[in-house]
């Protein structure tokens, strides 16, 4: 506790914490938006969420350590990369469980994750990576505060990213293709729209949004095979407070969640900062279901 | 087939005191064999019998194991001095400390398990669906974490469990016994649950659980206790597995979420949901496969396991049990008169 009375006593370093979680948590509103995505279109809670983001992390750390070039280079890359995989997935096993009751689909994400998991384990190593692009920290206010440029360009990341999706799902024909099928699958088929391949590129394109985040972790943080569910939880813990459909939501509780977090992790100790972020879920999780058992109604 | 029953008791019974001394080579995967049995029976009674698909049961497991452990050495010696990194003081127990800590430390912890279910019950179970699932998920890896970052315990390095007194001979073959036991208790308590009032309250909380409250069903009640019946049995066998492993890593071994989280939930679809003798086969036919991938597929079982999850989730859901009843049913209404089993059976005839 002897942190907390610290960020008192020094603002500044009140503000860098500030900083720093909210400039992490805005990576984190990429994967929530994709579970959301994939949430609301084909009513699968997708559990691989934080799987793919490591992928995406990885396939740019092996880039970046075998041709040397910018790991930056590496968002587009993980993006198209993950777009396939998310693909094949899709067409392996995620189309067999799109009308499956919920909790098929649950435990046969879970089972892709562990084999993901286990494949990165195998191919990549167990050790943890990081990919640093080598840029100078910027400092503010007599250098009391740091900041990471290449977090900056992670948090511009995210808007740009952001505002390409909603231009995506608002103008184009397969975006409306997503929405039409997110409000009414039966009635979209019937005007025609191929749901099957709407569920395939919301699918993928899930998958790609969560590569392109992996992408920002590996720069800003570090990876490794089995730091997956963390991801997933963080971004199911965002959907539930932020629900389903709505960017804005997205961002904004990510934000919080990336900035309580660091909170925590500061004046808690490091070790317990995963632990909160469990713990924050399942406390968010009761208190949601307890303010609606007063109406005799229950979270769905 | 009720005849039978006896008999097949019987086999069991013969089998499971005989084996361990015809092969003694495989004690150890005998003795998880029982465990895993545990491990099924007791998540079918949420995900099977009550409908809640809980991700999170591994928790009471590692409860136990901790609660264990600590009343164990707490008997005989300083906890903190024990699981202090790098003590040099050697710690050994004689066997009369080793027995009555180990019985001491197991009902603690099934006794602490089942407590903390009690408290956690109310508000989790209020949860269904995807939130109860993720929700309890959450819970058994936040244990692990918690357990991960508090010195008492060992923190995130783990905690070596007493070593086993050289004169009470071999340590499979004891704790064998130990899941053995524990295990068919387990079984007739179950089979003795489900037969009576509870096993038709959660039955009809997982077929419709609002008309089930509307019947006036206290259905927060029914699933607290089914979650604590769980909890205990978890708890109980939760010391008994740290000592057999020997050691004890707060991620990997007692709130392992990955192995032996999945597991359960996996033995109970491949034997069946909420049949009795489901989660027995499926641990059965579970353990096979586990011991056959970790012997010929070297770094590439979990894969594989990952892999059979999928297959068994997606393609074969009914499980076993439920494929033989749907290939035989009228052997099945005939040979399970007197469980639930046959309750199912005659109310899915009558909405047809």
């Amino acid at each position: 506790m002897d942190n907390l009375l610290l960020l008192f006593q020094a603002p500044p370093l009140a503000l860098q914490v500030l900083i720093d979680g909210l400039l992490v948590g805005a990576i984190l509103a990429m994967p929530a938006y994709g579970m959301a995505l994939v949430w609301g279109v084909m009513n699968i809670i997708n559990v691989t969420q934080g799987e793919f983001v490591l992928l995406g992390g990885f396939i740019t750390y092996i880039l970046f350590t075998t041709t040397g070039i910018s790991p930056i280079w590496g968002i587009p890359v993980s993006f198209v990369a993950l777009y396939v995989i998310g693909w094949v997935i899709y067409k392996i096993v995620i189309f067999r469980i799109v009308d499956r009751d919920l909790f098929i689909s649950i435990l046969a994400t879970f089972g892709i994750s562990i084999m993901l998991q286990q494949l990165m384990n195998v191919f990549f190593g167990a050790d943890i990576q990081t990919a640093d692009p080598g840029l100078e920290s910027w400092g503010f206010m007599d250098d009391m505060i740091i900041v990471a440029p290449i977090r900056l360009i992670a948090f511009a990341m995210v808007f740009v990213l952001g505002g390409i999706l909603v231009m995506f799902m608002r103008q184009s024909r397969m975006g409306r293709a997503i929405r039409a099928t997110s409000q009414n699958a039966r009635a979209a088929r019937i005007m025609g729209v191929d749901t099957d391949k709407v569920y395939a590129t919301t699918y993928a394109l899930n998958a790609a949004i969560c590569g392109a985040a992996g992408a920002l972790v590996v720069m800003t943080s570090v990876i490794g095979p089995f730091l997956g569910i963390i991801y997933t939880v963080r971004s199911f813990l965002i959907v539930v407070v932020a629900g389903l459909g709505n960017l804005g939501a997205v961002v904004v509780s990510a934000l919080g969640l990336g900035a309580l977090e660091n909170y925590a992790g500061f004046i808690l100790g490091a070790e317990f900062q995963v632990a909160f972020v469990y713990i924050l879920m399942v406390v968010i999780l009761i208190y949601r279901s307890l303010m609606l058992r007063r109406q005799r109604r229950y979270l769905t | 087939m009720t005849a039978n029953k006896p008999l097949l008791y019987g086999l069991v019974a013969i089998v499971g005191l005989v084996a361990p001394f015809v092969f003694p080579a495989y004690v150890a995967q005998f003795a998880f064999a029982w465990l895993f049995i545990l491990f099924a029976l007791t998540w079918d009674a949420q995900g099977g019998q009550m409908g809640y698909n809980s991700f999170g049961n591994i928790l009471y497991f590692g409860v136990g194991m901790y609660v264990c452990i600590v009343v164990m050495v707490g008997y005989s010696y300083n906890v903190a001095e024990y699981t202090a990194p790098g003590g040099e003081k050697a710690f050994t127990f004689s066997t009369h400390q080793y027995i009555i800590g180990l019985a001491l430390g197991t009902i603690a912890g099934g006794i602490a398990s089942a407590i903390l279910a009690i408290i956690l019950g109310s508000g989790i179970l209020g949860l269904r669906g995807h939130y109860f699932a993720i929700g309890t998920l959450g819970l058994g890896i936040a244990a692990g974490e918690l357990a991960a970052g508090w010195d008492f315990i060992g923190a995130g390095s783990g905690v070596a469990a007493p070593v086993f007194p050289d004169a009470m001979g071999s340590r499979s073959l004891f704790f064998y016994f130990v899941f053995f036991a524990i295990t068919v208790i387990a079984f007739f308590a179950y089979k003795w649950l489900y037969r009576g009032r509870f096993g038709l309250a959660i039955n009809a909380i997982r077929d419709d659980e609002d008309k089930a409250e509307a019947m006036g069903l206290p259905t927060t009640h029914y699933k607290t206790m089914s979650w604590m019946v769980s909890a205990f049995f978890l708890g109980l066998v939760g010391g008994p597995v740290g000592l057999l492993i020997g050691f004890i890593d707060p991620r990997d071994t007692a709130f392992a979420g990955v192995t032996f989280g999945v597991w359960m939930v996996l033995m109970a679809i491949l034997g069946g949901k909420g049949t009795i003798w489901g989660p027995v086969v499926g641990a059965i036919v579970f353990l096979i496969f586990k011991e056959v991938f970790w012997i010929y597929l070297l770094q590439w079982q979990q894969v594989a396991l990952g892999a059979l999850i999928v297959v068994i989730v997606v393609f074969f859901p009914q499980g076993i049990m439920g494929f033989l009843r749907e290939q035989w049913p009228e052997r099945f209404g005939h040979r399970v008169e007197e469980t639930p089993l046959n309750d199912m059976n005659v109310r899915g005839e009558g909405e047809a």
